[in-house]
C-alpha cells in the first residue's frame, strides 16, 4: 500500500533527524545550525519582530507627514516607496512569518509529533523568508526602495514607470518568500496528516491545528498564484516581454486579476491562524470547551473556499460591468456568514464560564470586537455602490487595519502572552502586560476609527500629502497621535519581553491549566518534546486527566 | 489587573468624542451627495450603515455582557462544561444569510440608479488621466481644458474616461461614483450636478510620484453661465501688444513649451502637458498643488519641483525677466 510506504519514509525522516539532535550545537551556531521545530519557531517569530520593527518605523514616518497638510517632512517619492516597504514588509515579513512561527513551533507539540514532517525543509523555509525579507531591505542601499505600492498595479510597476531597481528587487523577493511559503504549506500538510499522536483523530484536534491544516491549503493554491504573476512581471521588465503592458498589446488588467487571486486568499492567510489562537485562549480563560466545535472548524473550511471566488471585489472601480459586480459581491456578502459563525462561538463559549483576564485573554476579548469592526466595514466594501465611493480611500485604511492590527495583531499578542512560557519557561510581567494592553487598545483606536471619517470625508489613501479642507488636519492629527500611543505600547512590551526573560516568574509546565498537549511537556519542551504522551481520548487530554468527572466525552452538545 | 491605565484610556476616549460633538456633519463629502447617482448611494450607505452599527452594538453588548457577568469570582463552582447548541448556531447562520439577502437586494437596485447604463449616445466629454493631470475635451464643442470640468447645473453629461500611461481613477465624492481612468480600456460615466457650485475631484488610484496632486474640480453652473464660459473658452487668444507679453509669446515659441503643451493659435499642438490656451482663467495650477495666479504661475515656472516635487514640467533655470516675460502672455491669453 503506497500510503504505507509513505509514513514508514517519513518515519525514517524522523529518526534520521534525531540522529542530527545528537549533534548539537551551541549558541548561535546552534541556532543557524537547527533543524528543531521550536527553534525555528522561535526564530520565524523573532525575525517577524524586528521587520515589524523596521515596518512600524516606516508608519510613524507616514504618519508625520500626514500629521499637518502641505508637509514636507517627506518627499513624494520617500512617502511613495515607505508605504510599499510598509505594506509590503507587514504582509510578507511580519504577519506571515510571526503566524507561522506560532505554527511551526506549536502544531507539532498539539498533535503528540516530535517535529514536522520535513525538519530540513522546515529550517529552508525560514532561511528563504528572512533571506527574501533582506533582499527587500536591501534595496535601499541599490539605488532606492520599490514605490509602486505593495500590490505593484501594473503598467505602474513597469519598467517604463518604476525605472529603480527596487521593483526587481521586490519582485524577487517575494517570489523567494513564497517558495519557503509554499514549501513550508506542504510541510504542515503532511505533518498533521500523518504524524498525529495515537488517539489524536481529525475530529479531536485543536482548533488551532485546525484551522493551520486548512490554511496551508490556502497557502499552497494562493502563492503560486502570486509567484507566476511576479514571474511574469520581471520578463516583462528585464526582457521586455509584454504581459502587462497595454501601449505594446499587453492588459493592464490581467495583473490585477492574479494580484487579487492571490491577494484575497492572503487575507485569510494572514487571518485564519489567528482565529486558530483565538480558539485556543478563549476557551482556557473561560474555563470551559469551545462552543461549537464541529462549527468553528466548518466555518474555517467555508472560507478557506469562498476566499477563492472573491477577488474582484478589489477591482469594482475598474468597470468590469455590472453581471460581474454581482456575482463578487454575493460572494463576498456570503464569507461574513462563516465569518460572524466564529465570532458568535468565541462569544458564547464566554457565556456561563469563569472568565480569567490574563493579558491573553484581554487580547484575545479584544480582539472579538475590534475584528468585528473590521468584520462589518468589510461588508459595506462587498456592497458595490459603497464601495464605488469608498474604495481606495482612508475608509478602507482603517478597515484593513481593523482587520490586521485588531485582528492578527491583536490576536499575536494574545497568542505571544499565552504561549510565551512555553517557548520561554517564564511568564511575562502582567502589570506590564496590562499597560501594554490598554495602551494598544487607545492606540489602536485613535489611530485607524478616525480614518473611516477621513475616507468619507473624500480622503484617498496613498497620498503624501494633502489640502487643509475642513477637519483634514485636526483627523489627521488624531490619528498620528495615536500612532505614536502604539510607539509607547510596542516600547513597553519589548521592555516586558527582555525583563521577563531574566526576570520573570518561572511559569511550570502548564501554568494556565490548559489542556492542549504542548502543557503536557517542560517548558521549554525538550528536543523530543515529549517524555511520554498522555492519553486523548477527547479534544481535551490534559482536562480529562485533571477532571475525569467532568471528562468530555461525559458531557456532549445540547441538541 | 490596574486601574491606573483603564482611567487613562476613559479619559482619552471622552476627549475623542468631545471633538465628534463638535464636528459638522456637512463636511463629509459622501454624506452630502448633489446628484442623483450620489444620492442613491448615500441612502444605500446609511441604510447598511444602520445594519452594521446595529450588529455591532449587538456583539460588543454581548462580550461586555459576558466580561461583567462571568468573570472569575473566589469561591465560584467549576461551569458547566456546554460544547454548543445547534439551535444557536442554526440562529446565528440563517439571521445574517436573510440580513445579507435584503442588503443584496438593495445593493443591486442601487447599482442600476448609480451607475445607470451607457446606452447608445455618443460621449459629451472625453476626460483622460496623465501622470498627474487630467485632460478635458468637450467632444461636441471642441473646448479642451485640464484639471477643470464645466457642467450646466442638472444635465446629465456622458464621460468618456481613459488613461495615457497608467491607471488612474477619476472620483468627485458628492457627484457618485468613482471609476478607473485605465489604458487600453475605456470606461463610461454619467455626471450631473444638481446645484451649482465647485465640486472637488481626485484621483483615487496611486499612480506614481504625484499621485497627491492630481486633483480637479467640477465648477457647475447655470446654462447661461456654462455657455457663456463654453464661448470664452472657444476663442482664439489674439497676440498680445504689451512689450512684455510679447517677449513672452516669442519665450513660448522659442523654448520647448511647444514640445508637450498645447496653445490655440500658436503651433504649440501637444498633449504631453495641460493645454494652456485659456489657462489664465482657471482657478488652480499643478493638479491643485497651488491656487492660480501670477505670482503662484511665476513661482511654477521658476521652479516646479517647489510646488509640485517630482512632476514632468522641467525646471528650465529661466531667469526673472524670463519668468516675468512668460507670465505676462500666459496671463494675456484669457
Amino acid at each position: 500500500m503506497k500510503g504505507h510506504e509513505f509514513t514508514e519514509g517519513i518515519a525514517g525522516l524522523v529518526g534520521e533527524r534525531e540522529r542530527v539532535g545528537w549533534f548539537s550545537h551551541e549558541g548561535l551556531l546552534g541556532w543557524v545550525a537547527s533543524v528543531d521545530h521550536k527553534q525555528v519557531g522561535l526564530m520565524y517569530i523573532v525575525a517577524a519582530f524586528v521587520f515589524f520593527g523596521l515596518g512600524g518605523i516606516e508608519a510613524l514616518l507616514m504618519r508625520i507627514q500626514l500629521a499637518v497638510p502641505n508637509n514636507h517632512f517627506l518627499s513624494p517619492e520617500t512617502f511613495n516607496a515607505l508605504f510599499t516597504m510598509h505594506g509590503t514588509t507587514m504582509i510578507f515579513f511580519v504577519a506571515m512569518p510571526l503566524l507561522t512561527g506560532f505554527t511551526v513551533y506549536l502544531v507539532p507539540l498539539m498533535i503528540g509529533a516530535r517535529d514536522v514532517a520535513f525538519p530540513r525543509l522546515n529550517a529552508m523555509s525560514f532561511w528563504l523568508t528572512l533571506f527574501a525579507g533582506l533582499m527587500l531591505y536591501f534595496s535601499f542601499f541599490a539605488g532606492g526602495a520599490p514605490s509602486a505600492g505593495w500590490f505593484s498595479y501594473t503598467p505602474l510597476s513597469e519598467a517604463a514607470f518604476s525605472l529603480r531597481s527596487g521593483q526587481d528587487y521586490w519582485i524577487l523577493s517575494l517570489i523567494v518568500a513564497g517558495i519557503g511559503t509554499v514549501a513550508g504549506a506542504i510541510n504542515i500538510i503532511v505533518t498533521v496528516v500523518t504524524l498525529r499522536a495515537e488517539g489524536m483523530t481529525m475530529k479531536r484536534l485543536p482548533l488551532f491545528v485546525w484551522m493551520n491544516f486548512v490554511n496551508a491549503f490556502l497557502m499552497l493554491f494562493a502563492l503560486p498564484v502570486l509567484n507566476a504573476a511576479l514571474v511574469m512581471l520581471l520578463i516583462d521588465r528585464q526582457l521586455h516581454a509584454h504581459f502587462f503592458t497595454p501601449a505594446s498589446g499587453g492588459s493592464a488588467l490581467l495583473w490585477q486579476h492574479y494580484f487579487w487571486a492571490f491577494g484575497h486568499p492572503e487575507v485569510y492567510i494572514v487571518i485564519l491562524p489567528a482565529f486558530g489562537m483565538i480558539s485556543e485562549i478563549i476557551p482556557v480563560f473561560s474555563r470551559k470547551p469551545i462552543f461549537g466545535y464541529e462549527f468553528v472548524a466548518a466555518s474555517t473550511v467555508a472560507i478557506a473556499f469562498l476566499s477563492f471566488t472573491v477577488w474582484a471585489h478589489h477591482m469594482f472601480a475598474v468597470g468590469l460591468g455590472h453581471i460581474a459586480n454581482l456575482f463578487f459581491a454575493v460572494a463576498s456578502m456570503s464569507i461574513a456568514v462563516p465569518t460572524g459563525v466564529k465570532i458568535f462561538n468565541w462569544t458564547a463559549t464566554m457565556y456561563g464560564g469563569q472568565l480569567r483576564f490574563t493579558t491573553a485573554m484581554k487580547f484575545a476579548v479584544a480582539f472579538i470586537v475590534m475584528f468585528t469592526i473590521g468584520g462589518l466595514s468589510g461588508v459595506s466594501f462587498a456592497v458595490v455602490p459603497i464601495d464605488w465611493q469608498l474604495t481606495d480611500t482612508y475608509y478602507l485604511v482603517a478597515h484593513m487595519h481593523y482587520v490586521l492590527f485588531g485582528g492578527t495583531v491583536l490576536a499575536s499578542f494574545a497568542g505571544i502572552y499565552y504561549w510565551f512560557p512555553k517557548f520561554s519557561g517564564r511568564l511575562l510581567s502582567e502589570r506590564l502586560g496590562s499597560w501594554h494592553f490598554w495602551l494598544t487598545f487607545v492606540g489602536l483606536n485613535l489611530t485607524f476609527f478616525i480614518q473611516h471619517i477621513l475616507g468619507m470625508m473624500g480622503m484617498p489613501r496613498r497620498v503624501f500629502t494633502y489640502p487643509a479642507l475642513p477637519y483634514w488636519a485636526a483627523f489627521n492629527m488624531l490619528s498620528t497621535i495615536g500612532a505614536f500611543v502604539l510607539l509607547i505600547a510596542m516600547l513597553v512590551f519589548l521592555y516586558n519581553v527582555v525583563m521577563s526573560l531574566r526576570y520573570g516568574e518561572t511559569a511550570g509546565d502548564n501554568p494556565w491549566d490548559a489542556w492542549t498537549l504542548e502543557w503536557a511537556t517542560t517548558s521549554p519542551p525538550p528536543v523530543e518534546n515529549f517524555v511520554r504522551i498522555p492519553p486523548i481520548h477527547g479534544r481535551r487530554p490534559l482536562w480529562d486527566l485533571a477532571h475525569p468527572e467532568l471528562a468530555d466525552e461525559l458531557g456532549k452538545v445540547d441538541a | 489587573m490596574t486601574t491606573h491605565p483603564t482611567r487613562t484610556a476613559l479619559r482619552l476616549l471622552f476627549d475623542f468624542v468631545g471633538a465628534i460633538e463638535v464636528f459638522n456633519l456637512s463636511s463629509i463629502d459622501t454624506l452630502n451627495p448633489v446628484s442623483p447617482q450620489a444620492a442613491a448611494i448615500t441612502r444605500l450607505f446609511l441604510g447598511v450603515l444602520v445594519i452594521l452599527a446595529v450588529i455591532f452594538v449587538l456583539v460588543s453588548g454581548l462580550v461586555v455582557y459576558a466580561i461583567v457577568r462571568y468573570r472569575e469570582r473566589p469561591g465560584s463552582s467549576m461551569p458547566r462544561q456546554l460544547a454548543g447548541s445547534r439551535k444557536l448556531e442554526f440562529l446565528w447562520t440563517a439571521v445574517p444569510i436573510g440580513l445579507l439577502a435584503t442588503v443584496f437586494v438593495f445593493t443591486a437596485k442601487t447599482m442600476r440608479a448609480a451607475n445607470p447604463k451607457k446606452g447608445t449616445r455618443p460621449a459629451d466629454l472625453l476626460v483622460v488621466g496623465h501622470q498627474w493631470w487630467w485632460e478635458v475635451k468637450y467632444l461636441k464643442s471642441g473646448v479642451i481644458t485640464a484639471n477643470e470640468i464645466h457642467l450646466p447645473v442638472g444635465k446629465a453629461v456622458l464621460i468618456q474616461l481613459e488613461a495615457a500611461d497608467v491607471i488612474h481613477d477619476f472620483w468627485v465624492p458628492q457627484l457618485g461614483r468613482k471609476i478607473d481612468a485605465i489604458p487600453g480600456h475605456t470606461n463610461y460615466l454619467w455626471l450631473r450636478a444638481d446645484r451649482p457650485g465647485v465640486y472637488s475631484g481626485i484621483c483615487a488610484e496611486f499612480c506614481g510620484t504625484e499621485h497627491a496632486w492630481m486633483r480637479f474640480e467640477v465648477v457647475v453652473q447655470s446654462p447661461e453661465e456654462f455657455t457663456a464660459w463654453e464661448q470664452a473658452q472657444l476663442k482664439i487668444p489674439q497676440p498680445p501688444s504689451e512689450p512684455e507679453a510679447l517677449a513672452g509669446m516669442k519665450l513660448f515659441n522659442e523654448l520647448t513649451c511647444v514640445n508637450c503643451h498645447r496653445l490655440a493659435g500658436t503651433r504649440a499642438n501637444q498633449t504631453a502637458g495641460p493645454d494652456l490656451t485659456h489657462l489664465a482663467q482657471r482657478r488652480m495650477l499643478a493638479g491643485g498643488a497651488a491656487v492660480n495666479n501670477p505670482q503662484t504661475l511665476a513661482e511654477w515656472l521658476k521652479d516646479p519641483d517647489r510646488i509640485k516635487p517630482g512632476s514632468n514640467m522641467p525646471n528650465f533655470h529661466l531667469s526673472d525677466a524670463q519668468v516675468r516675460a512668460l507670465v505676462a502672455y500666459l496671463e494675456t491669453t484669457k
